[in-house]
């Protein structure tokens, strides 16, 4: 009696232990897994799969993965053995310790091969999917500079005119808070929006050569008096009223900040060029009729160039080493700069990288505000990619609680260059 | 627990062997082994490494841990995640115990309303976190209406370090009192109605009962409740993602959260080993302390000369 219990507590434990073991080493489906941040504008690469599929003899497969977490699910599930097959970053230093550990497929041999492919997209661009020289992500998005927005709706209540210098921020500022709106809204909730703020500031302030030193590795570049300067205006924007009194828990990315600028609660949002996408899939006609677009100001002793743009230059494709489908993931990427491919993202209100896209933007949503972001980008002489996307997570984590504390008036701008010039 | 319950029939059939035999246990000793001895093992190997969650760790010795006791922002997360235990206690035993000791009472409309006080049980953390994260927005939830009242002119309590703390504290009250009350409504329940009786004839009114009747005959099941509130409170974690992100700045980042945010937003997994191993310990010693200190090991019964 005793050793047939023996035995079934033993098959029990086999049982478990076979449940325990399987698992690893890619997906086992059988279909080439793309990974794709979880947004209104996911829809090109949806369609982009589906004809992919068509001619394809192995079947590829979206998995959006949702919010802000997604580069922290990617991180996982790259050191798990069951990587995707094609993933969605947002190259440079995001992608830099995959390839350190030789976990992507160099794309040099696939690009050399196909001129065609290779001149497809804007050169400039192309750099940021580059690490160590060796290109490792293809554009595949529109590009997203950092935009500030306003409600015009709002501006023409209290007659005033879009801000073109750093006085009219500050009266805009004054004059909205009398008027009980609002004037910036800001995602406090969020850190990176907050992050848009001091990015300008210190590039305005000090051109974009201040935070290019501490990219490279050199933390005392954080005590540069522009980082300083910068931080003062953020102190100084916080007690003017600049982002109402409770942006600390206004969420972004639950759509809170955007609900208020289109509700015409605020009236005016700092914010990456998607929010041109936001709007129109969640307020079609605010969107149409009442956003208004400016670039950020320059600041009066400024030296950098106001022609300067931060946000992220675009997103980028790459490709898991180990992947099975290599080269039907290589033949995926090349149709993000095909005709349909680079149609649908001006419908849905991208400014594309390929190159010769400008003709194509009569057809965006709004060719006015295409137009307008696609200048300012080409126009631009540096365009300086998010600070938490350049530097590596280990200092971008906690540079973001930094952020946060600055703007929550936690600690003064000394103290703020002092934390984040003790980060490494 | 099945298997105690095996012992029984058994015991019944053969009283001779009184306890089941030691292979009983192999299924759970795996079970145990394989999820909770060995990844811990694994973490403290781990904290003695660097290593970013890809390729091989590194051997590097006692820099974590060297780290980890100069580190103010841990310091600061021992202090706040003591604070929430004190906290998270003191407000969840009275409610729980006063609520489940009139849920003890036949009536039946304490049975309707006890079903009802126990719906945030079944739902789960994360779902509750995300419900109070929109109730608690500052412009589109009810708080923008409520908040001037509570002493917050602009409903910014999220973004308060008082006001993002309490919040904690009462949604964990709001999720976890419906368990608690649940424990105290059973052993108010397994008091005998006698005791009641005898105090009644000696002319004790209803506090005087409570007091010395039902708190005493409880104690066992305030040991118990209490010591899952501060193991709970310890590795509180969900609320805190969702509802705080362990903001503002790193007012409500307790240790839990902060293991979560080194080790996988800052992908520095040995030093996050060395949090997770920390907390492990820390949980181990309170709650052993607990049982002995209330002497609630040596089980001795409520129910001693009756």
């Amino acid at each position: 009696m005793n050793t047939s219990r023996a035995g079934a507590a033993g098959a029990i434990a086999i049982g478990l232990l076979t449940v325990t073991a399987c698992g690893g080493g890619g997906s086992a489906d059988g279909k080439m897994h793309v990974w794709m941040y979880q947004d209104s504008l996911a829809v090109v690469q949806k369609s982009a799969v589906e004809r992919f599929n068509e001619d394809a003899d192995i079947e590829a497969v979206v998995d959006e993965v949702p919010g802000d977490t997604y580069q922290d699910k990617v991180r996982t599930v790259m050191g798990s053995g069951d990587q995707p097959d094609v993933f969605f970053n947002w190259g440079a230093g995001s992608i830099q310790p995959y390839v350190e550990q030789d976990m992507l497929l160099p794309l040099d041999d696939a690009l050399e091969s196909d001129p065609e492919f290779a001149d497809a997209y804007i050169s400039s661009v192309m750099e940021a999917g580059k690490v160590d020289g060796v290109q490792y992500g293809i554009p595949l998005r529109g590009t997203q500079p950092v935009i500030l927005f306003y409600n015009k709706e709002v501006f023409e209540d209290v007659d005033a005119e879009a801000p073109e210098t750093w006085d009219d921020i500050i009266d805009l500022t004054d004059t909205f808070k009398d008027e009980g709106i609002t004037p910036f809204a800001l995602g406090g909730a969020d850190a990176w929006t907050e992050q848009m703020w001091l990015q300008y500031l210190v590039d305005r302030q000090g051109g974009p050569e201040v935070f290019q030193r501490i990219q490279d590795g050199d933390s005392e570049g954080w005590r540069d008096p522009a980082v300083l300067k910068a931080a003062e205006t953020v102190e100084d924007l916080v007690e003017r009223g600049a982002f109402g009194d409770n942006f600390a828990s206004v969420s972004y990315t639950e759509g809170a900040a955007s609900d208020l600028l289109a509700q015409g609660k605020a009236a005016m949002h700092l914010m990456g060029s998607w929010e041109f996408s936001t709007h129109l899939d969640q307020a079609p006609e605010f969107a149409e009729e009442g956003l208004g677009y400016v670039a950020f100001p320059a600041l009066p002793d400024g030296e950098g160039d106001p022609a300067n743009v931060a946000g992220n230059p675009t997103n980028y494709f790459s490709v898991s080493a180990d992947s099975e489908y290599t080269e039907e993931a290589v033949e995926f990427l090349k149709t993000t700069s095909s005709e349909e491919y680079v149609q649908d993202m001006v419908d849905n209100g991208e400014v594309p990288t390929t190159t010769g896209a400008e003709e194509l933007l009569k057809d965006s949503p709004d060719p006015d505000f295409a137009t307008f972001q696609y200048e300012m980008v080409q126009d631009a002489p540096h365009f300086q990619l998010s600070w938490d996307q350049a530097l590596p997570p280990e200092v971008a984590t906690p540079m973001l609680t930094e952020i946060e504390k600055l703007f929550n008036g936690q600690i003064s701008p000394e103290e703020f260059v002092d934390a984040v010039a003790e980060l490494q | 627990m099945s298997t105690t319950a095996l012992s029984r029939v058994r015991s019944g059939a053969a009283p001779r062997t009184g306890r089941p035999g030691a292979v009983w246990a192999l299924p759970g000793l795996l079970f145990f082994g394989i999820f909770a001895v060995l990844p811990m093992g694994l973490v403290a190997y781990l904290s003695l490494t660097s290593w970013g969650g890809l390729g091989a760790p590194r051997f590097i010795g006692m820099e974590n841990w060297s780290r980890l006791a100069g580190d103010t922002v841990m310091h600061k997360a021992i202090v706040l995640s003591l604070v929430l235990t004190v906290a998270n206690w003191a407000v969840q035993t009275p409610i729980s115990l006063l609520l489940g000791v009139w849920a003890a009472g036949p009536q039946r409309n304490r049975a309707v309303l006890s079903a009802v006080f126990f719906t945030p049980l079944l739902l789960s953390s994360a779902a509750i976190a995300i419900i109070w994260k929109s109730l608690l927005d500052p412009n589109f939830g009810p708080l923008a209406q409520v908040g001037p009242w509570l002493g917050y002119p602009g409903a910014d309590v999220l973004g308060d370090s008082t006001g993002a703390f309490a919040a904690i504290v009462f949604v964990s009250a709001w999720q976890f009192i419906p368990l608690h009350m649940l424990l105290y409504q059973g052993g108010a329940r397994q008091i005998p109605e006698s005791l009641y009786r005898a105090a009644e004839i000696d002319g004790a009114g209803r506090l005087r009962s409570f007091w010395h009747i039902t708190l005493p005959q409880l104690r066992h099941t305030i040991t118990t409740s209490s010591v899952l509130m501060v193991v709970g409170s310890l590795t509180y974690f969900e609320t805190v993602l969702i509802l705080t992100d362990g903001g503002p700045g790193t007012d409500t980042s307790i240790v839990p959260y902060l293991m979560y945010q080194v080790g996988f937003e800052s992908w520095k997994t040995g030093y996050a080993s060395a949090i997770a191993f920390t907390l492990v310990v820390v949980a181990t010693a309170v709650s052993l302390i607990m049982v002995r200190l209330t002497g609630f090991g040596a089980m001795r019964s409520t129910k001693e000369g009756m």
